[in-house]
């Protein structure tokens, strides 16, 4: 037996795959017991942990308690301040935070519950000038879709080489996992809503598929490039659910601004109608940003809390138990990322075929 | 109340990365990617046709040839039926030819009997004839010597002579 067959061999392969499931399982565990080992009798406050992880950082943590500072770029009134996060990174000393302060070109700044603040010499925060510095940092959520773009960008154009490469025939490998996929968003997403104008919005309608689900999919790796809640950022769907109110609306054609000033009902009704016709521009793709907000948020704290309750009971008897849910709940949440991909860029593209249907009074 | 209020920050550099991702992948990945789908999907279905039409024609020949030969045949039963017909005409009228010939030598020969017959019995004739003569001629002489003797012999030849 070569080296190449016993590689082949399904058993080795079986066994490999649920290695890797059981690590991605217990990983988390395992993490959390190395962070909270030294402050062991500090009161542990799930609360905390787990807002922290489904928020921002300025830092990016990469194994344990390895940590990747980010750059902080602030836009001030006096211009524009670049320096790294590790220089008003908040310590632990004796159990105690203790707050580091950066003296920046126009202002002084440190750091509260990870958010850059303008502060005097002393260390005392100056909420007044704080509102006017903008923060347009590189944070753990831009560096996270960044990952998760240069992941796309890999993977599809060298989808697209392929094809060049085996022009006509049949496709093979990474191409054949994803073309299925592809072909689900065109053939089942874009044209069966859209109609016969599908093709200058299949291009959005993939992005947009893709980037929620890598992004989805990298979020329920619990270590490094993974972990993060990107898609469960508010921020997030804000601007793909304003990327949807955009194309849908600048695609609008008469018709579909007709139905919502000038509807073929009694005049009276109006009054009633072109208002909640108005605020429906806006409450349609609201709801897709809520929907994903929500969907990924709640996965990650069902996640974080189950894994918590082992340091809540501080007892590593409770960890099989934990465990068993957090995989439980992490098969739900693999459902989840492609279902709310799946929805996000379906009701878009429900939305853009709503506007550029044509009627046939 | 943190959680639900959006970042500038990260609502900036999403909305750039997002559409930098858009422009790439939209020109490197999914306009080669679909138009090569669109081609194989365009290739099969020519394909699919082309062999329909393949089938078609391919039918469309079987029948032609089933015809065919269905013609062949009707014409192959056609002439062995004619000829047959031709056949049992040309056996019929030999036999007719036949009965009437043999009719035709029965007749010849039974009128060449007779006249065979006659033939003979005028010889016979004769014959008698010449042998009553010499009958005659006997007793003629026998008479010469003998009266009586000649008529006895006259009268025992006469009894004698039978025709």
């Amino acid at each position: 037996m070569n080296k190449k067959s016993i590689l082949n061999s399904k058993k080795i392969k079986q066994l490999l795959i649920s290695a890797v499931f059981i690590m991605v399982a217990i990983f988390p565990a395992i993490s959390f017991a190395q962070e909270k080992e030294h402050k062991a009798e500090e009161k542990f406050n799930p609360k905390d942990v787990i807002l922290e992880h489904v928020g921002d950082s300025h830092s990016l943590p990469i194994f344990g308690s390895i940590v990747l500072p980010l750059p902080v770029i602030l836009y001030t009134d006096k211009g524009l301040e670049v320096f790294s996060s590790a220089n008003v990174r908040e310590e632990e000393v004796g159990g105690k935070s203790e707050k580091k302060i950066y003296q920046g070109k126009y202002y002084t700044y440190t750091a509260d519950h990870d958010k850059i603040l303008v502060a005097d010499a002393a260390g005392k925060i100056d909420k007044a000038a704080s509102k006017k510095v903008w923060d347009f940092s590189i944070t753990r959520n831009v560096a996270s879709m960044w990952m998760g773009m240069i992941i796309l960008i890999i993977v599809f154009i060298g989808m697209s080489s392929s094809y060049r490469k085996r022009q006509g025939k049949a496709p093979k490998g990474f191409q054949s996992l994803l073309e299925p996929v592809v072909m689900f968003v065109r053939d089942d997403v874009a044209i069966p809503n859209i109609g016969s104008k599908y093709a200058r919005y299949i291009p959005l309608l993939l992005t947009m598929f893709f980037f929620i689900l890598i992004n989805n999919l990298l979020g329920l790796v619990p270590f490094f490039p993974g972990g993060f809640n990107l898609t469960g950022n508010i921020a997030v769907t804000l601007v793909l659910s304003v990327i949807t109110l955009i194309t849908v609306n600048v695609s609008g054609n008469k018709y579909y601004w007709k139905h919502i000033f000038a509807p073929d009902i009694p005049l009276w009704l109006y009054i009633i109608m072109v208002p909640v016709e108005i605020i429906g521009i806006i409450s349609k793709p609201f709801a897709l940003m809520i929907r994903l907000f929500a969907n990924i948020t709640a996965g990650h704290i069902i996640v974080l809390s189950l894994i918590s309750l082992i340091f809540i009971f501080k007892s590593l008897w409770v960890s099989p138990a934990s465990v068993v849910f957090v995989v439980f709940m992490d098969t739900i949440e693999l459902l989840v990322a492609f279902l709310q991909a799946y929805i996000f860029t379906m009701l878009t593209a429900l939305f853009i075929g709503m506007a550029v249907e044509e009627h046939h009074h | 109340m943190e959680l639900v209020t959006p970042h500038i920050g990260l609502v900036f550099w999403t909305t750039i990365s997002f559409l930098i991702l858009l422009f790439i992948l939209g020109k490197f990945a999914w306009k080669p990617i679909l138009s090569a789908i669109n081609e194989r999907e365009r290739f099969i279905e020519d394909a699919l046709l082309k062999a329909e039409a393949a089938k078609e024609e391919m039918s469309r020949l079987t029948n032609e040839n089933e015809a065919l030969l269905k013609q062949a045949r009707a014409e192959r039963d056609v002439i062995l039926h004619e000829a047959k017909k031709v056949k049992d005409q040309i056996i019929s009228d030999a036999k007719e030819a036949a009965h009437t010939e043999g009719a035709r030598m029965i007749e010849m020969a039974r009128v060449e009997i007779n006249n065979q017959k006659a033939i003979a019995m005028a010889d016979v004739k004769n014959q008698v004839a010449t042998l009553s003569l010499e009958i005659a001629e006997k007793v003629l002489k026998q008479q010469l010597a003998d009266q009586q003797k000649q008529d006895e012999l006259v009268s025992q030849l006469l009894r004698e002579v039978k025709l």
